[in-house]
């Protein structure tokens, strides 16, 4: 006897599916932001600004300014925008904070349980394009004006170096050469990348170009947060290399606005 | 017209607990102990993919012996029902003793009503878990559980072992003693010695600054150990 339930030998899918986002949609569907909304109208929610990442000798650097705003108001000065996927890879975003702070825990939990389930990391190629499934399916979010657009990079232990991806908002995926921006700052901080970076940087000058550039946005964008040392607020970067994904110390980000600070002082 | 031939509700239990002991039997051996960072989970495992010992969530690691693909499903099922949890409300709140009720739940639901019972039996543990620090549960085929100190060894040949490691067994060993002394204990009941690169361990050592305490013990690092 034949059983019509065996999965796989009756056109239904094979194997267990590693992705947490399906599990969810099908256990906890009410968890998950949901698909498809109201018009948001007037409803203003906090935006997160600008975020880059380059690439450097050891691999790769994102850094995010710490402010988000709602309209003209800064709804919080410390934010944070750039956070570790996994352990070789972190995600950078800007766009509605709320719905992009959403993206990023289902993100790495999507790459948790795929590590787990599976017993084997993603490539950083299927961890990009896992991604983009996700921005494209906010799209119906989007369209109401809850814009997510991330930049995610990685070490890629195939290839052996620092790779870097940007999306926009219906899911599309480049792959970057050296450097990207996004974000309402993100002109102005290209700007300052394309006069400032060079390749083979090392650690330092890389946190002192991501630094600086951030700086720059935030002298011509106003929803862009500047390094404010008096109450202990600088951005937020995160370094991924051969041995991993680690938050820059704040030590070192303040070292280098230091050095940023005083090459731009008047006499 | 077919019709079911009356069975003792005892005699039909009793077969199907037979038919899963035997199973479980046929298969080797895993251990579960504490020693002084956390819980070792170590077995004797020919396969370097197919794992018997895995993570579940940060602080919870499980381990399985019997037929593999019955016990794979209960780990899928276990990183699916923490994750859903861990998603839903923290990550603190997914705790070992939930998921111990769920696979108890499930495997005793299988062994009642279903044509064969699971040939498994497994272990989950847990470290750090708030008040009730460190945690092993052992559930059978048939879904009871137990709640074990210090040591534990199933499948195989698990009552010699258990007799070894309550000789041997001692509070706060270091990794080191512990992985040498449980792959003697590994290899008592036959007399052999074991290979390196045939032993699989997994630890939750609750001293890693990772959020996930679960590592795996690679077979350098175990033929360190074992050649140390």
């Amino acid at each position: 006897m034949t059983s019509p339930d065996v999965p796989g030998l009756a056109g239904s899918p094979f194997g267990e599916n590693p992705s947490f986002v399906d599990l969810l949609r099908k256990a906890r569907p009410d968890a998950l932001p949901p698909a498809s909304r109201q018009p948001v109208g007037e409803l203003s929610v906090p935006h997160g600004t600008t975020v880059l990442g380059l690439k450097y000798a050891d691999g790769m650097l994102m850094a995010g300014d710490r402010r988000a705003t709602s309209g003209n108001l800064i709804a919080d000065a410390k934010m944070r925008k750039v956070f570790p996927a996994d352990d070789y890879s972190a995600i950078a975003i800007a766009g509605a904070a709320g719905q992009a702070v959403e993206i990023v825990t289902l993100f790495q939990l999507e790459l948790e349980h795929y590590e787990k389930i599976t017993g084997d990391r993603l490539s950083l190629e299927g961890k990009a394009n896992r991604l983009a499934q996700m921005i494209r399916g906010n799209l119906p979010a989007a369209m109401q004006g809850l814009v997510v657009v991330p930049l995610f990079g990685g070490f890629d232990e195939r290839l052996g170096e620092g790779r870097i991806f940007f999306y926009d908002a219906t899911g599309g995926r480049w792959e970057e050469d050296d450097f990207q921006t996004t974000g309402s700052g993100g002109m102005p901080a290209k700007n300052s990348l394309k006069k400032r970076w060079r390749p083979g940087l090392s650690r330092e000058e890389a946190i002192r170009v991501a630094v600086e550039a951030l700086m720059d946005a935030a002298e011509d964008d106003s929803a862009t947060g500047g390094p404010d040392p008096a109450r202990g607020i600088f951005p937020n970067l995160v370094a991924v290399t051969a041995s991993g994904a680690e938050e820059v110390p704040e030590q070192e980000v303040e070292a280098a606005v230091a050095v940023v600070v005083q090459q731009r002082e008047r006499p | 017209m077919s019709f079911m031939p009356y069975v003792a509700p005892e005699q039909l239990m009793k077969d199907r607990s037979d038919y899963a002991h035997k199973g479980i039997a046929r298969g080797r051996s895993v251990i579960g102990c504490e020693y002084r960072e956390g819980l070792l989970f170590i077995a004797e495992n020919p396969s370097a993919t197919l794992h018997k010992i895995s993570e579940i969530y940060d602080r919870i690691a499980f381990a399985g012996v019997g037929k593999y693909s019955e016990f794979e499903d209960l780990r899928i099922a276990g990183v699916r029902l923490a994750d859903i949890r861990g998603y839903s409300y923290g990550r603190e709140d997914v705790k070992a003793r939930d998921l111990a009720n769920a696979y108890s739940q499930s495997l005793s639901m299988i062994f009642t009503q279903q044509m064969k019972p699971y040939e498994v039996e497994i272990l989950v543990g847990e470290v750090d878990g708030g008040a009730v620090g460190t945690a092993l549960y052992h559930v059978l085929f048939d879904g009871s559980v137990t709640d074990e100190h210090g040591y534990i060894a199933i499948g195989g040949h698990a009552e010699d072992l258990m007799e070894e490691l309550r000789q041997r067994y001692q509070e706060g060993w270091d990794l080191t003693t512990a992985v040498k002394t449980c792959v003697q204990v590994l290899g008592a009941p036959e007399s052999r010695t074991i290979e390196p690169v045939a032993i699989e361990a997994g630890v939750l050592d609750r001293t890693r600054t990772h959020r996930r305490k679960f590592r795996r013990l690679d077979d350098d690092e175990i033929a360190r150990i074992l050649s140390g």
